[in-house]
């Protein structure tokens, strides 16, 4: 086998599967540039995170800002807080609400942020006071049966 | 008899709980040429595994140069082996390099020589065997006894003080079985080296060796000089040298005898 | 009770082989490993090794993945347009193969191709007592055939897997977008969307380096240990693609279970 098409070919091969690797990570899967840019951390406490998973997306008005790193569990408290690392480009007053939302009706969950009017940020580090946690689809269920009998039972003394 | 190079004594090997050799006595002289012969399946191939570290005894004592084969760690088993040179059966030519290459292989492993040097040497080597022409063909375009010279070129490319030959006769015509025998005593004589040469072909060897051991079913059975082997009367030389049929190694495979086997039949 | 004797010991025997073989191939690995110095020292062994193992098995991975590729996206939008998400289709196309369907395809052809290619060279090599004659020659087939032949293995799996799960989702581009007609804009933001690069494309990327290691090692250990004739190479070449193939398909759920547990 002559050692110059040899040398050629492996070269070719090296260069083809490495630009089948940037191909997968570009256009197939989301290693896109912000992966690499500098966040900041803040803190959301929640009573109920539903189906919301490490690695979520952060959400703001609808554009994705950053994503949930840690979930854990506070046994004093009883809630749990949610580690989100936010882009540092992006700074959010300190009366944001924070809200745990699901994509189309069975989708996956994700943080979603309503900016507020105050006029000071949220420092890095700091936590987010408002926070409405995950609707729980069998509690909505169970509340609406209840609230279907008891009016049921209302028409039914009315009448 | 010259200081032997290659000392035997006592030598026992077996494989799981076959006996292949049992009680070898041998002494090889240094720079003699020494052939041991026997039937297929004497452990003769094995003897020769054994004296190149290929395999270990189980008891007994195999001594090359004064040292203790068995014992070597493995640095100064190749260390051994670099002095040390062997032709296998079929040549073993390694299939993906030309005949150059193949004899160049233990030149550029083992030495620091420059690729000047080195060609001067393989071609040197191989107008010694008489293949210079061939040094850029391919193993697979040689015949067998031309493979064979080229394996014997490689194998004393690094100018040996032992060499193994492996059945080096065996499936050549009758040119090249000469060309092969003369090359051997040829290559021994002018390294001065110490030849083992395992085969089963009596005519040729005895032709060109200096002494004969001779093997059967893992033990030394006979030895002596090419003049002593022919004149031998010991039934097992005798049968060998002189290709009788029938004799100690017998024609008939172990079997009940044949009238018992017949009328066993018929009576059914 | 005469046959349920034999019965039993048969199995103990055999069992007992495979175990002293398992052994066997185990401390081959770590010799192999302990004598992997010289391929990176003499990067012309590995060179040629990675041309045998991965240049020349580029056609059949390419073309089997572009196949692969068409065949998931016509299945594909099959089964997606009947619930009206004929949408999802790059994500489908995509997931399949970043996550199981490149590196276990890809591993089981490279396992039929460059695998039994390799056994039959070691075999060959034994059978004419070659490696014999290296070791006589103090030159360690080990560090010379066997180890170069391996890490060429291992080197080349990932990249002819990417090449591989590449070629897929071109195919699956081409019969979804360009024929059928799903929405290519659709196609590819839901795939960049729902394909994360850490939990997916390096997940899929580390299955095959250790599906690379398995098939290589399997490989060159069978070659290595072939009964030295025609009937026992042939034999061990057999054992190579099968072995791999069991291999791959068992490490691929162990693997499995651990990465995408819980997403």
């Amino acid at each position: 086998m002559n050692r110059k098409v040899m040398d050629l070919w492996v070269g070719i091969f090296v260069v083809i599967g490495f630009a089948a690797v940037l191909f997968l990570a570009l256009k197939v899967s989301n290693f896109s540039a912000s992966s690499f840019a500098t966040t900041y951390e803040v803190t959301a406490k929640f009573d109920n995170i539903g189906g919301l998973k490490v690695r979520g997306p952060v959400k703001s008005a609808g554009v994705v800002v950053g994503r949930v790193s840690a979930i854990r569990f506070d046994p004093q408290t009883y809630e749990a807080h949610v580690v989100l690392k936010i882009d540092s480009q992006y700074q959010f007053p300190r009366d944001t609400f924070a809200s745990i939302l699901t994509s189309g009706l069975l989708g996956e969950q994700y943080i979603g942020l309503d900016a507020g009017g105050d006029e000071t940020m949220i420092p890095a580090g700091g936590t987010i006071a408002k926070t409405q946690s995950a609707i729980v689809l069998e509690k909505l269920i169970s509340q609406f049966l209840f609230n279907k009998a008891s009016e049921g039972k209302k028409d039914a003394r009315a009448e | 008899m010259t200081f032997p190079y290659v000392e035997i004594s006592g030598l026992d090997f077996a494989y799981g709980d076959r006996q292949i050799l049992s009680g070898i006595n041998m002494q090889l002289p240094k720079g003699k040429l020494t052939a041991i012969m026997g039937g297929s399946g004497c452990g003769k191939t094995t003897l020769l595994r054994l004296i190149g570290g290929q395999i270990k005894p189980c008891r007994g004592s195999l001594k090359v140069a004064g040292q203790e084969v068995a014992r070597l760690s493995e640095r100064d088993l190749y260390d051994m082996r670099r002095r040390t040179g062997m032709l296998f059966q079929f040549g073993a030519l390694f299939t993906d390099l030309t005949v150059f290459d193949n004899v160049a292989f233990p030149l550029r492993e083992h030495t620091k020589l420059p690729e000047s040097a080195i060609r001067d040497l393989v071609l040197l080597k191989l107008e010694a065997v008489g293949l210079r022409g061939a040094a850029q063909l391919m193993p697979a375009e040689l015949s067998g006894g031309m493979a064979r010279r080229v394996a014997l070129a490689r194998s004393v490319a690094l100018d040996p003080e032992l060499i193994l030959f492996d059945e080096p006769f065996t499936g050549l015509d009758p040119i090249s079985l000469s060309i092969i025998a003369t090359l051997i005593r040829r290559l021994t004589d002018a390294l001065g080296a110490t030849s083992v040469m395992v085969t089963h072909d009596v005519h040729e060897s005895l032709a060109v060796v200096d002494y004969v051991y001779f093997m059967s079913a893992g033990r030394v059975v006979g030895s002596g000089s090419p003049e002593e082997i022919k004149v031998s009367s010991d039934p097992y030389v005798y049968q060998f040298v002189h290709a009788q049929p029938d004799g100690p190694v017998h024609f008939h495979y172990q079997a009940p005898t044949l009238d018992e086997q017949l009328l066993a039949g018929a009576l059914k | 009770m005469n046959m349920l004797e034999r019965f039993f010991r048969v199995i103990g025997s055999n069992t007992i082989n495979r175990v002293w073989r398992l052994g066997f191939a185990a401390r081959f690995f770590i010799a192999l490993l302990a004598h992997s110095g010289e391929t990176f020292r003499r990067p012309r062994l590995l060179l040629r090794e990675l041309y045998a193992s991965g240049v020349l098995s580029l056609i059949i991975i390419l073309v089997s993945g572009l196949f692969v590729g068409l065949v998931l996206g016509l299945q594909g939008y099959d089964t997606l347009q009947r619930y009206g998400s004929s949408e999802a289709l790059g994500i489908l196309v995509a997931l399949s193969l970043v996550r199981e369907l490149g590196p276990v395809v890809a591993g089981l052809l490279f396992a039929s191709r460059a695998g039994s290619s390799i056994t039959a060279e070691v075999g060959l090599m034994k059978a004419t007592e070659q490696l014999t004659a290296m070791d006589m020659m103090a030159v360690n087939p080990l560090a010379r055939i066997i180890a170069p032949r391996f890490w060429g293995g291992v080197l080349s799996m990932p990249v002819l897997a990417a090449l591989f799960t590449a070629a897929g989702i071109f195919g699956g581009w081409l019969i979804g977008v360009v024929f059928i007609g799903v929405d290519e804009g659709a196609f590819w933001a839901q795939m960049q969307a729902n394909v994360n690069f850490v939990d997916d494309v390096c997940n899929g990327i580390i299955k095959s380096i250790v599906f690379g290691v398995a098939v290589s090692l399997i490989a060159v250990f069978e070659g290595f240990d072939a009964v030295p004739t025609a009937e026992g190479v042939s034999r061990a070449i057999t054992r190579t693609v099968v072995t791999s193939a069991l291999a791959i398909l068992a490490l691929d759920f162990v693997l499995t279970s651990f990465m995408f547990r819980g997403l």
